[in-house]
This record gives C-alpha cells, sequence and structure tokens, in this order.
C-alpha cells in the first residue's frame, strides 16, 4: 500500500491561560492525505483550522499527538532538521500582501528557500523567472516590491515561493479568501494547472471555508467544528447527504 | 482627496524635506568641527596668559578669555570634541546593546524574557539622572565612566521598543514564510526583523542625541564627567560658575555652544521622525 504524504494521529492543541478555563482549539483529530491528493479542510472561523496548520507546519508546538510527514515523525523536531522538512512541505498565506516582507523583492522571497538550500545566486534568479512564469506572471516581477503588486499577483507570487522548493504537500491556508471571486477563479485555475501537471508528485491541503470551492476543487473533504472533525468524505457526498448538524447548516447557508 | 489637501500634504511634504536637509546639515557641519576641532582653533585652547586673564570679548578673542587667560573659543570649539564625540559613543552604544537585548527577549520569549524585562523595570523605576548620579559616583569620574552611568540608566528605553517591535513581527505572515523557506534565526533576525523594525528605534535615538548631550554636560557639571584641564562644555561651566556675575562671557560661551547643538540634533531628530510618518509620504 502507499505511504501517506501527512498522516496526522490525535493531533491536539490546548491553549491555557491563568484565570480562563482551557481552550481546546483542536481537538484529537486524525487524517491521513495520500500522494496526489487534495483534500479540502471546511469550517467556520474559529473552528481550528488554522491552528491545526500550524501544527503541522511546526509553527506552533501541539499538546499532544503525532504528525507523520512521509512517514518521518516530525512533531519533536527543531533547528536544523525542521528546517530540512521544510524542503518537503510549504504553505500559502490567507494574506497575500502580508506573506512577503515588505522591504524585500518578490524575487528574494521566492528565491529564499533556494538560496537556503546551497543554490547560488544566479542559479536562484533563472528559477525564480520560471516559477514565476508558471504561475502567470512575467519575470520581471522578481525585482518588485508586494506593495507594487496587485492581491492576485501577490498570491501567485506566492505560491511561486510555495514550489520553489518542489514539496511534496502544499498547505493553502485560505489562500483564496483575501481575493475577489473574479481572482479566485484565477488561482483555482492555477493551482489545478499546477496539480495536473505534478501529477502524484504534489499534494495539497486546502484549508477553505466555501464549501462550493472545495467541491470544485478537492477529491475529499474534511468538516471541523469546535476543533474535531465532525465530517469526511468525498465532496459530493459530504454536499448531497451532510450527516452532521453543523454540515447541514453550512450548505443550507449556501443554498 | 480634494485639491486643497492634496496642495496642503504636498506643502508639508516639502518643508518636512527641506528642515531635513537644513538640519542634516548643520548636524554635519558639528560633527566635521568636532572630528577636525584641533585644526580649527585660532588660539591654542591649553596656553595659560595669565596677563590676559578675563579679558572681555575683542577681536582677538571673541568669547573673552577665562580665569587662566585661556581664549574661550578655541577652548569651545575643542570641547565640540569631548561633548559630540562621547554622546554619539553614548547613542550609538545604547542604541546597539538596547536593540539586541530587545529583539532576542522578543524572539526568544520565555524566562530571559521575563527575567531581562524585570531588569528593565528597575532601571526604568528610577529617575534617570539620580541614578545615572549614583552610577557615576560609585565609578568615579571621567568622560568614560560617565558615558558608562548613562548607557546603563538608558537602554531599557531600546529594549522596550525593539522587544515589542519584534513580537508583533515575528507574528506575520512573511517571518512565517520565511521560517517554512528554512532560514534560521540569525538569518529571520538580521534579514527580516532588524530591517522592519529600524525607524523607530532610529527615530528615538535622532531623539535622544539631544538629551544624552545635556545629561553628560549636566555629569561634567557636577564634577562627574570630564576631568579639568580637558575642555568639555558641562565641566568648562562648572569652573566659573563663581565668575558668572563679574565675567559672564565664560559661562556664556560653553552654555551657547550646548544650547545650540541641543537644540540642532533635537530639531533633526524631530524632522526625522516627521518624515519617517507614513503620513507625510505621498503615495
Amino acid at each position: 500500500m502507499e505511504q501517506p504524504v501527512l498522516k496526522v494521529e490525535s493531533l491536539t492543541k490546548i491553549f491555557t491561560r491563568k484565570g480562563r478555563p482551557d481552550m481546546k482549539a483542536v481537538d484529537h483529530i486524525s487524517f491521513e492525505l495520500m500522494p496526489g491528493e487534495c483534500l479540502g479542510l471546511i469550517g467556520e472561523s474559529g473552528s481550528g483550522k488554522t491552528t491545526a496548520v500550524n501544527m503541522i507546519t511546526r509553527l506552533l508546538d501541539p499538546t499532544e499527538g503525532r504528525i507523520l510527514l512521509d512517514g518521518d515523525d516530525i512533531t519533536g523536531i527543531s533547528g536544523r532538521e525542521l528546517r530540512k522538512v521544510y524542503a518537503k512541505m510549504q504553505m500559502v498565506f490567507q494574506t497575500p500582501a502580508e506573506s512577503f516582507d515588505p522591504r524585500r523583492t518578490l524575487g528574494d522571497g521566492i528565491g529564499e528557500s533556494l538560496r537556503n538550500n546551497g543554490w547560488g545566486r544566479a542559479r536562484t534568479k533563472m528559477e525564480v523567472a520560471e516559477l514565476l512564469e508558471r504561475c502567470g506572471l512575467s519575470a520581471d516581477f522578481a525585482s518588485r516590491y508586494p506593495h507594487q503588486v496587485s492581491g492576485g499577483q501577490c498570491q501567485r507570487a506566492a505560491i511561486a515561493r510555495a514550489l520553489a522548493i518542489k514539496p511534496k504537500l502544499l498547505i493553502c491556508d485560505e489562500a483564496t479568501s483575501a481575493l475577489d471571486v473574479t481572482i479566485q477563479k484565477e488561482i483555482i485555475a492555477l493551482l489545478n494547472d499546477l496539480r495536473w501537471k505534478l501529477g502524484g508528485n504534489l499534494s495539497i491541503l486546502f484549508i477553505c471555508h466555501d464549501i462550493a470551492l472545495v467541491q470544485q476543487f478537492c477529491d475529499r473533504v474534511l468538516v471541523m467544528y469546535r476543533g474535531k472533525i465532525v465530517e469526511q468524505g468525498r465532496p459530493d457526498d459530504v454536499i448531497r447527504n451532510p450527516q452532521n448538524d453543523y454540515t447541514k447548516r453550512l450548505i443550507e447557508s449556501i443554498l | 482627496m480634494s485639491e486643497a489637501t492634496v496642495r496642503i500634504q504636498k506643502i508639508r511634504k516639502d518643508t518636512v524635506k527641506t528642515r531635513l536637509i537644513l538640519f542634516g546639515t548643520l548636524a554635519f557641519l558639528l560633527l566635521i568641527g568636532s572630528v577636525f576641532s584641533e585644526h580649527l582653533t585660532p588660539c591654542d585652547p591649553y596656553l595659560q596668559d595669565l596677563t590676559n586673564a578675563k579679558a572681555a570679548p575683542s577681536a582677538a578673542h571673541i568669547f573673552g578669555t577665562d580665569r587662566y587667560g585661556r581664549d574661550m573659543l578655541s577652548r569651545v570649539i575643542v570641547g565640540s570634541r569631548a561633548s559630540i564625540y562621547s554622546t554619539l559613543l553614548l547613542v550609538a552604544v545604547i542604541t546597539v546593546v538596547g536593540t539586541g537585548i530587545g529583539v532576542f527577549c522578543g524572539w526568544h520569549g520565555k524566562w530571559i524574557d521575563t527575567v531581562l524585562m524585570r531588569i528593565s523595570d528597575m532601571f526604568l523605576a528610577f529617575p534617570g539622572l539620580v541614578f545615572a548620579l549614583a552610577v557615576a559616583g560609585v565609578l568615579g569620574g571621567g568622560l568614560q565612566n560617565a558615558i558608562i552611568a548613562l548607557a546603563a540608566i538608558s537602554w531599557p528605553k531600546y529594549a522596550r521598543i525593539a522587544r515589542s517591535q519584534t513580537l508583533s513581527q515575528k507574528e506575520t505572515p512573511y517571518l512565517k514564510a520565511a521560517r517554512l523557506s528554512g532560514s534560521g534565526t540569525w538569518k529571520i533576525i538580521f534579514k527580516h526583523i532588524l530591517p522592519n523594525i529600524m525607524g523607530p528605534i532610529l527615530v528615538t535615538s535622532m531623539l535622544d542625541i539631544g538629551t544624552m548631550m545635556m545629561e553628560l554636560a549636566g555629569l561634567s557639571f557636577l564634577g562627574l564627567g570630564a576631568k579639568p584641564p580637558i575642555a568639555e562644555w558641562g565641566s568648562m561651566m562648572s569652573d566659573t560658575r563663581s565668575l558668572i556675575t563679574t565675567v559672564p562671557w565664560v559661562t556664556f560661551a560653553p552654555g551657547l555652544a550646548i544650547f545650540v547643538s541641543v537644540m540642532i540634533f533635537n530639531l533633526l531628530g524631530d524632522t526625522i521622525r516627521d518624515y519617517a510618518d507614513p503620513k507625510n509620504r505621498g503615495r
């Protein structure tokens, strides 16, 4: 049997604060992501999607549970080992403009992971130009600053940055929700195109609160509510035959 | 936006730029003057001429002479070396040290952050100059010790600013992206955090130059800074304060020098703050 790219086992995050009851942001979630698969993760604001993703990318330490990337346990690692892991896993953020350093060019940002992995300046520059073109931008965007480009262009650059190191897992944390509808469609088309070109080499974890978008784009969907996974299955099945109250309300609110 | 507001904004931007050029040039001239002060003096600042002591301002001695007959103008010029040099050194030291500690605390967090910030609270709790007096008193006189004393009480301000800025930078998506790009801690601090937090810190240090110059002169005036016969504005005023009723020019000259240079650096700091203010940027 094929090995999952990402396997999450009873991942939990409890935020503790003095004088307040403990907050279970993510409550024992488990799921697997197979190579080439696109998994949607939906849920309302505050349902723990972003917390879960931050734990998977190890930007946040989990309270409990294990994260396996490509079969390796990455839950407890740090420093140099963790940096190596980031060559397999990349993320596209919700706010395109803020995901680039305002004082550095887009090209610097896109090439950063390559430079960190020992690429030379000239080779990185060429690769950045190619990446930009693959994401539908001209090569001269490399010398622009984040405030000089539009949200959609910035998100394309962010996708280029995420793909630079050729990761196996791409996490899109509400990558389209800050964009207007037409641009959203373009970005989805771009992601679809990249998926088709890269085939089994790229798995996507697609976090979203728009169930229609998930239906279009994902092979499988997880529904999160109050830190728990309440429902999962093929998007069409979930939409036609929702089992959970929250899922029902979510679908009704759109129809 | 109406045409009038646009025009007002443009005028304001222009005046800020003019002020920046003006005060920048003046501050630069002061600096150059202090670097080459030994070559700019009309007379030897340390040459005593008792027959000509306490002479009133004249063509030969524009600011008059002090009780040993030394030319006041030359002494004020040479004194700029001690005053301006040590002020800039002091501000540079507290900026670098304070920022370093602040960024470290903000980035590292946990117990080290708590410990260092409580220590900085302790320093902030004392009235500044009183504490500096105590430190300088314990260390003994001398310009170097005065600088150490003032540095010891001034770094917490910078540490506070740097820490809070680092904390807010730490949560931005681009820093997360930088971590995901596999950049190590040092690279993130030097390439991403520092360039993004330097603005407010530099403005604070520019505004501090004037204050620090005055506090250094104050310590010298109280006998805890530069030791005679070294010409330093604060100690020059202190030396001659008993003569103020009979030969006022001897205190007037260093006083004027302090006033003018503190003014120039304060106005420069103000202007840089205005210039750095995004509201003044035409975009």
